[in-house]
C-alpha cells in the first residue's frame, strides 16, 4: 500500500508539538510567582509509559519520569499529607505509606490529564508559604500544628463553597490525591475495610452475621 | 503450525481469517480442529494471558495509581495493549460535532481481540430479539430465529465455560440442562436488592458470565462438541484441564492468568495451535479482500506493522472477524472491477445498520449497607446479579412508549479502592469544609462499600442516522488505509428508553432507601452514554433473507461471494438488550459449520 504523504510522518509520537506548546504557554501566562523554584519545572520533562507497558511489574515514583518537588516542597507535602490523613489507633499516616511520593509522581506526569493538577498543586504550595509568612513564620512547616490546621480548615471551607476557585481548588485536589493515594495502598485498603484480593478455594457469599444485620435469610 | 511472520506464510490456505477475537477465534478453533489449514491474521501483537496479565497487583504498584491515561484508556491493569478509543496513527472521523452524536470506536489491537478485556457477561438473545421489525415495527428482523441458534448457544457455553442459572424468564432463554456452571452466591447488596426489588415486581437473578466457577468436565464435553473427532476431543480435553476454576479474586478486565475467565487465546487459539492446522500472523493490518474476475474472494492484502511492508496471502475462503466496524472498513476498501463500491456493497448497504447498547447508569448510597461486618466481597469480581427485561408483556400490550427491552447489571460491595475512593464521601459530610483528617478516615470507613450501582443496557433498532462509511475527505491512517467516518444520532426511541431506564433504576434505589445521585429521566440525552462507549457496537454488514436489503445471507456469507464469510458482530441486524459477545460466538459457530459443509460439497 502506498503511503500518503501527510500520513507517512511520525504521527504516533505521544507528546506532539501542539501539546508541548500548550503546556509552555499555560505555564508562562499563569500567575506571578514567589520564590521562583516551583516553576523551573513547569513543563514535565518525561514521556509516558507508552501503549504497551509491562503490566505485571511494580513501578516506583520517579522511575518512569522525573519527579518535581524540591526538598522544601517535599517537606511541606509530607506535613499536609499527614494533616489530611493522620495516623490513628488503627492505621498509619499518609506519609508513612509514601503518599507524598505518589503526589509528586502525579504532578510530574507527562500526560495532559494531570497538567492542571500540576499547576494547581505547585501554585498552592507557594501560596501556603506566603500565607505562613503573612502569619509570621518563615515556612508553613515552622508554624505550630494548630496554626497549620487553621489554614487547612480555612481553605477546606473555601473548597466546599467552590472547589474550582483557588485556593479551595488546591486543597480539594491535594486532599483527593492524598486520600486516594492512601486508600490504594494495601494498608489503606485494610483501614477502609477491603478484605479481598486474596485467592480463595470457595466463595460462600456474606457471612451469617451480615445477613442477620440486614434481616435477610441465608442463601441456598 | 505456529506463530509466523509475513514471509513464512504458506502459498495458500483453506481459510484465511482476519481477526483473533470472539468471532475470528471461534471460527479458527472450529476449522483447525476439523483439519482445515487455517491462517489467522491479527492487527496487534501476540499476547500471553498466562504471563502478561496483572492479577493481584494493587494500584500503588502502577504508574498514577493505575488510573486511565491516553496510553491505557481503560486503566493501567486492563488487559489491553496498544488499544483504545484513540490510537495514534489510526484515526477515524465523526460527521457531527455534537457530543451525543459522536461515535467512539474502540480498537483492540492484540491477539485475542476484545475478549481480553471484557466483563464476560454472556447472555443469550431471546426469541423476540430476532424479530425487532415484526414485533416492534422498527429496524430489521434477523433472517434466523432463536431456535436456529439455540444449539450453538449450548455449544459455545460448554466450550467457553459460562456460569448462570435457568430462571424461565420471558425472552431471556435458559440453557439446556448440564450446560451452565453454577452461579456464584450473591453479595450482601445484591441479596438486599433482590429482596427489595421483589416488592416492585422486578426480578434480580444471577447473571451469566464466562468464568469457570467449577472446572470443566473434560471427560464429557469434548465428546459432545467433537463427535467422531478423536484428535479434537483429546486437544480440547487437554486444554480444559489446563484451565483452573476461579479463585474469586482480581477483576476479569485484567485478564486471567489461570484461565478461569474466557478469552480467545486461552479457549480457542491455544488448542487450535496444537492441532497443527493453524498459523497465526500477528501485526498484520488487513485492508482488502482480493477477488478474481468472477468476484470470488482469493485472499487478503495486509500491511506488516513491523516494517510497513505490503503483503498478500491467498485462501480458498476468507473469513472477516476484525470487529464489526473494522470488517465494514475492509469490505468498503475492497474495491475491484467486480465490486467498484466495495465487496458486498452492490446495494450500498455496507456500513448501514450500526447499533449499540443503549446505556445509562444510576447509583446510590444505601444506609442499610453501612457498617456491615467486614468481609471479603470479591466473589467473581464484577457483576453477579442482573435484572432481565421484565416488561416484555407490557411492551407487547402497547403500554410502553419505546421498542425493545433493557437489562440492569447490579453492582455492590467493597471493591478494590481506586484513586476516586478518596473523594467519594464528601456529600455525606455536614462539616463546614470538605472533610480531611480524622473525619475523612471515619467517613471512608463508614461509607465505603455502601453503594449500589446499576448499569442499564438496552436494545437498539437500526435507523437511517447511524452508519459508517469511508471518510469522503480522503483521511487515511498511518499505513495509508482510508479510514471510517461515523454518523450517529439517538432516535426518540432510544431517548424514551433511557428515560424509562432512569425511572426504573430510581424506583429500585428508592425502595432500597438509597441516597441517589442525579438521575436523567427528564433529560435522557444528557444521561445516555455516547455511542461506542460501552464497546458493544454491531451491524454494518447485516444478514438478511433478501440480497438487495442485506450484505450476507443467513449463513453469514456475503451475497454473491459465497467464499467470504463475516464472523463478527457486523452481521447483526439489531442490538438486543443482551451483550453481543456470546451471540457473536454462536453465530460464528453456525457460520463455520455451514462453511465447512459447503467446502466439503465443493460449493466454495
Amino acid at each position: 500500500m502506498e503511503m500518503s504523504e501527510e500520513n507517512s510522518g511520525n504521527s504516533t509520537r505521544r507528546i506532539d508539538r501542539r501539546t508541548a506548546l500548550k503546556w509552555v504557554s499555560a505555564a508562562s501566562v499563569t500567575f506571578p510567582l514567589s520564590g521562583g523554584e516551583s516553576f523551573a519545572a513547569a513543563v514535565p520533562a518525561g514521556v509516558g509509559y507508552g501503549p504497551d507497558p509491562d503490566l505485571t511489574k511494580a513501578y516506583q515514583p520517579g522511575e518512569l519520569w522525573p519527579l518535581t518537588f524540591s526538598e522544601s516542597q517535599r517537606s511541606l507535602v509530607i506535613v499536609l499529607s499527614d494533616i489530611i490523613i493522620p495516623a490513628d489507633d488503627t492505621s498509619p499516616s499518609a506519609s508513612a505509606l509514601g503518599v507524598p511520593d505518589f503526589v509528586d509522581e502525579w504532578i510530574s506526569s507527562p500526560y495532559e490529564e494531570q497538567k492542571g493538577d500540576r499547576l494547581l498543586i505547585l501554585k498552592g504550595l507557594d501560596w501556603l508559604e506566603e500565607e505562613a509568612q503573612r502569619r509570621g513564620a518563615d515556612h508553613f512547616v515552622s508554624l505550630s500544628e494548630g496554626a497549620q490546621l487553621t489554614i487547612c480548615q480555612d481553605i477546606a471551607i473555601e473548597a466546599k463553597k467552590n472547589r474550582r476557585e483557588f485556593p479551595g481548588s488546591f486543597f480539594y485536589t491535594l486532599r483527593n490525591l492524598v486520600a486516594g493515594g492512601y486508600y490504594t495502598t494495601p494498608e489503606g485498603m485494610k483501614d477502609i475495610g477491603y478484605r479481598g484480593n486474596v485467592a480463595m478455594v470457595e466463595w460462600n457469599g456474606p457471612p451469617t452475621e451480615v445477613l442477620e444485620q440486614l434481616g435477610l435469610s441465608p442463601q441456598e | 503450525m505456529p506463530v509466523i511472520s509475513p514471509t513464512d506464510t504458506q502459498a495458500s490456505y483453506d481459510a484465511v481469517i482476519v481477526g483473533s477475537g470472539a468471532g475470528g477465534g471461534q471460527v479458527a478453533y472450529l476449522l483447525a480442529m476439523a483439519g482445515i489449514k487455517t491462517l489467522v491474521l491479527e492487527a496487534g501483537r501476540m499476547f500471553d494471558p498466562t504471563r502478561e496479565t496483572a492479577m493481584f497487583q494493587t494500584p500503588n504498584m502502577a504508574p498514577l495509581r493505575a488510573e486511565r491515561t491516553p496510553d491505557k484508556q481503560y486503566g493501567f491493569y486492563d488487559a489491553s495493549v496498544a488499544s483504545g478509543w484513540d490510537i495514534p496513527g489510526e484515526p477515524y472521523t465523526n460527521a457531527s460535532k455534537e457530543e451525543k452524536r459522536q461515535f467512539a470506536w474502540w480498537r483492540q489491537r492484540m491477539m485475542g481481540g476484545r475478549t481480553n478485556h471484557w466483563g464476560r457477561v454472556s447472555l443469550r438473545n431471546g426469541p423476540y430479539d430476532f424479530e425487532m421489525r415484526s414485533r416492534m415495527g422498527v429496524g430489521y428482523d434477523w433472517p434466523i430465529s432463536y431456535d436456529d441458534l439455540a444449539p450453538y448457544y449450548d455449544k459455545v457455553e460448554m466450550l467457553a465455560g459460562i456460569f448462570g442459572a435457568s430462571e424461565g424468564i420471558e425472552n431471556s432463554p435458559d440453557s439446556s440442562p448440564g450446560v451452565l456452571l453454577p452461579p456464584p452466591k450473591f453479595r450482601a447488596g445484591e441479596l438486599l436488592a433482590r429482596e427489595k426489588a421483589k416488592t416492585l415486581g422486578i426480578p434480580v437473578v444471577p447473571v451469566h458470565r464466562a468464568i469457570l466457577t467449577e472446572t470443566q468436565d473434560a471427560d464429557r464435553i469434548p465428546k459432545k462438541l467433537h463427535p467422531g473427532n478423536g484428535k479434537a476431543q483429546r486437544l480440547l480435553a487437554e486444554n480444559m484441564r489446563m484451565r483452573a476454576k476461579c479463585f474469586f479474586a482480581t477483576d476479569c478486565h485484567r485478564g486471567c492468568s489461570i484461565g478461569a475467565a474466557f478469552d480467545s487465546m486461552t479457549v480457542f487459539l491455544r488448542p487450535a495451535l496444537k492441532s497443527g492446522n493453524l498459523d497465526i500472523l500477528p501485526n498484520a493490518m488487513v485492508h482488502q479482500v482480493t477477488v478474481d474476475d468472477e468476484g470470488r474472494a482469493t485472499g487478503v492484502s495486509f500491511v506488516d506493522k513491523v516494517d510497513g511492508g505490503e503483503h498478500h496471502v491467498s485462501g480458498r475462503t476468507v473469513i472477516l472477524g476484525a470487529s464489526s466496524q473494522e470488517s465494514v472498513r475492509i469490505l468498503l476498501n475492497s474495491k475491484s472491477k467486480a465490486f467498484p463500491d466495495g465487496i458486498g456493497n452492490d446495494h450500498g448497504i455496507v456500513g448501514r445498520g450500526l447499533t449499540d447498547s443503549v446505556a445509562s447508569s444510576l447509583s446510590a448510597q444505601i444506609p442499610a449497607l453501612e457498617n456491615l461486618p467486614l468481609h471479603n466481597e470479591d466473589g467473581t469480581v464484577g457483576q453477579q446479579a442482573y435484572v432481565p427485561w421484565w416488561k416484555a408483556a407490557d411492551q407487547l400490550a402497547g403500554k410502553l412508549d419505546f421498542p425493545g427491552g433493557y437489562k440492569f447489571i447490579v453492582s455492590s460491595g467493597r471493591k478494590m479502592p481506586r484513586l476516586s475512593t478518596g473523594r467519594k464521601y464528601d456529600s455525606f459530610s455536614d462539616t463546614e469544609g470538605i472533610p480531611f483528617g480524622r473525619e475523612l478516615k471515619e467517613n471512608a470507613r463508614r461509607y465505603y462499600g455502601s453503594f449500589i450501582g446499576i448499569g442499564a443496557q438496552g436494545a437498539m433498532a437500526a435507523n437511517k442516522d447511524c452508519y459508517s462509511e469511508i471518510d469522503p475527505d480522503g483521511v487515511k491512517d498511518q499505513w495509508g488505509i482510508p479510514v471510517l467516518k461515523f454518523h450517529w444520532k439517538f432516535s426518540d426511541d432510544e431517548l424514551k428508553q433511557i428515560a424509562d431506564q432512569q425511572r426504573s433504576m430510581r424506583s429500585i434505589l428508592e425502595v432500597l432507601g438509597g441516597r441517589i445521585s442525579r438521575s436523567y429521566e427528564d433529560d435522557p440525552l444528557a444521561g445516555v452514554k455516547v455511542g461506542g462507549s460501552i464497546i458493544h457496537e454491531v451491524g454494518g454488514a447485516i444478514m438478511g433473507s433478501e440480497q438487495t436489503k442485506s450484505v450476507t445471507n443467513p449463513w453469514s456469507q456475503v451475497w454473491g461471494v459465497p467464499n467470504l464469510v463475516i464472523a463478527d458482530g457486523a452481521t447483526f441486524p439489531s442490538t438486543a438488550d443482551k451483550n453481543p459477545t456470546l451471540s457473536i460466538m454462536a453465530v460464528a459457530w453456525r457460520a463455520a459449520d455451514h462453511l465447512m459443509a459447503e467446502m466439503k460439497k465443493g460449493n466454495v
